[in-house]
């Protein structure tokens, strides 16, 4: 079974990090990821920038694009996809293809990324 | 981290949203202050013991509210006149909470609050003062040293500041929306003049004043999470973002100026320019041009070049030439000039700059930048004089100690191409 682990926190707080506090956690984060990546555990991850950035693609007979994050607690997080795109038109492409029925795809531009490589 | 650590940020985070609703039930600043100052002192009574509560802003504002409710009867027992001001909101106090602190409530709350600071009679630097102590919560004396005066000069300033703005009529009704577009306005430009105060210091010894920049930063980010569709908002957030990433190479090991060109782009903060290039897409995106986009879309094209030989000069003049168009100043026109120099030569870039001279006769920069373009096309003498006007307009000593260089390598070279000498 894998699973995912998200991460939730209050935006404020963390963007007021000093670096050294959020170097500090990154590398307590790193930590892990390095043992687990040695156990072949480890698959993709990615941390976010500020909700601030987000766009979201709202499903429909015609896609709706909005200026914000997915913010409503209706539906819960699925799953997430990162393409390499040049442009964020691009990526509302990608997302307006991957939207189903309904729900919304959130397009957030990731600022950390490591691919990982789980072994199943 | 220990215990009070995590409080004091939760308290900090908090603070904003708890004083903007506290401000709105008592109409009075130090009434919600100090009501604020008690819930913070019982958080940190409560808080280790049973944990963080889950919106902290909310029980802030609960327990700030009850705290100064109390206060307001006692005293009116006490006295045979109460002071029917202090609790004129009671009604509109004693409604449920919860329905209370939804979002668009904390959103005006907090805009009222930065508002409140921005009052137009007061001077930008009082005005600065008044939000770092209100809506930041910094004390007096860490404020004292950010604006390198003694701390009871700075307590006066902001006593002063505050009788002023408690005496100003603010409106607590929902605000409309043209006055909402007002208030953002002028918040955002309170947020912008703090973060220069630290990015460029306009007085003393240091040049770059780091907290001040992160304290803009901060409120910047508050803003944008409040209001997240206002592309200048977006901009503004982009712009400090982009600006502030260069902050690590802005200055060497001993505090001289290094320019844009010469600095070591490695020590860019790539997280910061990520994020301001991921806010100035989605703001473009909307098609609602203002300054602060257009400023951080020149930041941009900065961060993008990895070398200074890769700047796209001939965007960034395009970009000038728009902003120009929203916000004609001839600052705007100066910083124009420098990208005209490098795509059509110092020649037309003299041309540009020289019907400034009367308007900015007094502004460091532009003998800075005239002094350049002089000695790149060979008028030494001209532009010894105009260094040594920059010289005498210097603010701080990094800036003087720049223009000084330029002048040694005028020196040297007797007329050889000098490098830029605009802003870093």
């Amino acid at each position: 079974m894998l699973y995912s682990i998200l991460c939730y926190k209050s935006e404020a707080e963390v963007c007021s990090w000093s670096r050294a506090k959020d170097e500090a956690v990154m590398a307590r984060h790193g930590e892990v990821i390095e043992r687990l990546t040695a156990q072949g555990r480890c698959g993709p991850v990615a941390r976010l920038l500020p909700t601030t950035t987000a766009t979201t693609v709202r499903a429909g007979r015609k896609p709706v694009v909005l200026d914000g994050p997915f913010a409503e607690t209706k539906e819960q997080l699925l799953g997430f996809f990162v393409v390499d795109c040049d442009t964020l038109e691009q990526a509302i492409d990608i997302a307006s293809e991957l939207t189903i029925e309904t729900g919304a795809m959130e397009i957030r531009p990731v600022h950390f990324f490591a691919p990982g490589s789980p072994k199943r | 981290m220990t215990d009070i650590a995590w409080i004091d940020a939760a308290l900090t985070a908090a603070r904003p949203q708890a004083i903007g609703a506290l401000l709105r039930y008592f109409r009075n600043l130090d009434t919600a202050e100090e009501a604020f100052q008690e819930a913070c002192l019982r958080a940190l009574q409560k808080w280790p013991v049973n944990g963080p509560p889950r919106d902290p802003a909310a029980w802030l504002i609960l327990v700030g509210r009850n705290f100064a409710l109390d206060e307001a009867r006692r005293k009116r027992k006490h006295d045979a006149l109460p002071d029917d001001d202090m609790i004129s909101d009671l009604d509109d106090a004693e409604a449920p909470l919860a329905e209370r602190l939804d979002n668009s409530h904390y959103r005006d709350d907090v805009l009222r609050l930065l508002f409140v600071c921005c009052h137009p009679e007061l001077p930008a630097t009082q005005q600065i003062a008044l939000a770092l102590r209100i809506v930041s919560g910094l004390s007096v004396k860490e404020i004292a040293r950010a604006f390198l005066v003694s701390e009871s000069a700075m307590e006066q300033r902001i006593t002063r500041a505050k009788r002023h703005v408690s005496s100003a009529e603010v409106p607590f009704e929902t605000p409309g929306a043209p006055e909402r577009a007002e208030r953002l306005t002028a918040v955002a430009a309170m947020i912008y003049l703090l973060f220069n105060e630290g990015y460029s210091a306009s007085g003393g010894e240091v040049h770059v004043r780091v907290p001040l920049c992160e304290e803009a930063i901060r409120l910047a980010r508050l803003l944008l999470r409040l209001f997240p569709g206002e592309s200048e908002i977006m901009g503004l957030n982009a712009l400090l973002l982009l600006q502030h990433a260069r902050a690590p190479a802005r200055l060497d090991a001993n505090g001289a100026i290094v320019l844009l060109e010469d600095q070591d782009r490695s020590k860019w903060d790539r997280k910061l320019i990520a994020e301001g290039h991921a806010l100035v897409d989605k703001a473009l995106r909307l098609r609602r041009p203002g300054p602060y986009q257009v400023q951080a879309a020149i930041a941009a094209v900065h961060a993008h070049a990895a070398r200074a030989e890769d700047t796209d000069w001939a965007e960034i003049d395009q970009l000038y030439a728009v902003l120009e168009k929203l916000m004609s100043s001839p600052v705007v026109t100066l910083n124009r000039a420098v990208a005209v120099s490098k795509v059509s030569g110092p020649a037309a870039a003299l041309a540009m700059i020289e019907p400034l001279a009367p308007k900015l006769d007094s502004y460091f920069h532009f003998y800075g930048v005239l002094g350049a373009l002089l000695s790149q096309l060979g008028r030494t003498d001209e532009a010894r004089t105009a260094f040594d006007k920059a010289i005498s307009l210097a603010n701080t000593a990094a800036e003087a100690a720049h223009i000084r260089l330029h002048l040694d390598r005028l020196m040297k070279d007797s007329g050889a191409a000098g490098a830029q000498a605009s802003a870093s």
